[in-house]
């Protein structure tokens, strides 16, 4: 067993498990806290899989970005060392049965198909192929999606300053 | 214990799928609604790289699938914030089953 076989399965266990502790712990700072390292996972799974510039927007937006802000507003809306209320029993079942039907029909069907790999000559996900294409006017260059995200990130940073604004009071 | 190669990478993205969707199914506070999102969205990024490194290594198509995935989880993830908070401050609490009502 070489390496990187152990590598791995050291990052799939390290997300795995902090997925599941984020989803069924009662204390909501700790789901948080475990949603990073399960983020965290997900940065090596994609470095092992050599995608480092994938690896690196992971880290950068999701564990630099979204877990600081979930925390936040942990911070903003929450009181601290608050158990979250127990659910009912045949909730939790009955979310856990249809979970594991869905696992295992997905899986079921992965494992019947054969993926068969192309035989044409790869493209190494270098930062010079990665900066050409996504800003390329040509056949295969993604430079209007990348103007139509630019434009959403901005419409949706205006929405988010326009609906967390503090209402001014009303009464003259 | 076998080398890992594509149906490793895609049994650990379905796993962590359907942890978010349990996640999703009995959580009742947002905040943590939220979080079971970013799992699901997560693992299907780990599909489009997988399947972008063993299937189709002659285009990066999906590494550009993932990027734009990310940034609009992104720009998903602070919206919601934003309501969550807005909710809060017209509530007094997050939790779904007090927030029935569409206009306050």
């Amino acid at each position: 067993m070489s390496g990187s076989t152990i590598i791995f399965y050291l990052l799939s266990i390290l997300t795995l498990v902090s997925g599941i502790l984020s989803v069924t712990t009662r204390q909501i700072f700790r789901a948080a806290i475990f949603l990073l390292f399960s983020l965290i996972g997900i940065a090596g799974l994609y470095f092992w899989m050599q995608y480092e510039f994938i690896a690196a927007v992971q880290i950068v937006v999701y564990v630099g970005g979204i877990t600081v802000l979930i925390i936040f507003s942990i911070f903003l809306t929450q009181q601290a060392g608050e158990l979250l209320p127990q659910q009912n029993k045949k909730r939790v079942l009955l979310a856990l049965l249809a979970a594991f039907c869905g696992f295992a029909l997905t899986l079921l069907q992965i494992i019947q198909h054969s993926f068969n790999k192309t035989s044409e000559t790869p493209i190494l996900p270098t930062m010079e192929n990665i900066g050409n294409q996504m800003l390329g006017i040509e056949e295969n260059g993604f430079s209007l999606p990348f103007e139509v995200v630019s434009i959403l990130l901005l419409a949706a940073m205006i929405g988010c300053i326009v609906i967390a604004l503090r209402s001014k009071p009303t009464t003259v | 214990m076998m080398e890992p190669g594509l149906y490793h990478v895609l049994f650990i993205s379905t796993a962590l799928f359907f942890i978010g969707v349990f996640g999703f199914l009995t959580r009742r506070n947002l905040i943590t609604m939220l979080m079971s999102i970013e799992l699901v969205l997560n693992s299907v990024n780990i599909n489009f790289i997988a399947f972008n490194k063993y299937v189709w290594p002659n285009q990066l198509d999906g590494l550009f699938f993932s990027i734009f995935v990310i940034a609009i989880a992104a720009a998903e993830a602070a919206v919601a914030i934003a309501i969550i908070i807005n909710l809060y401050r017209s509530h007094q609490s997050i939790d779904v089953e007090n927030a029935e009502d569409l206009k306050f």
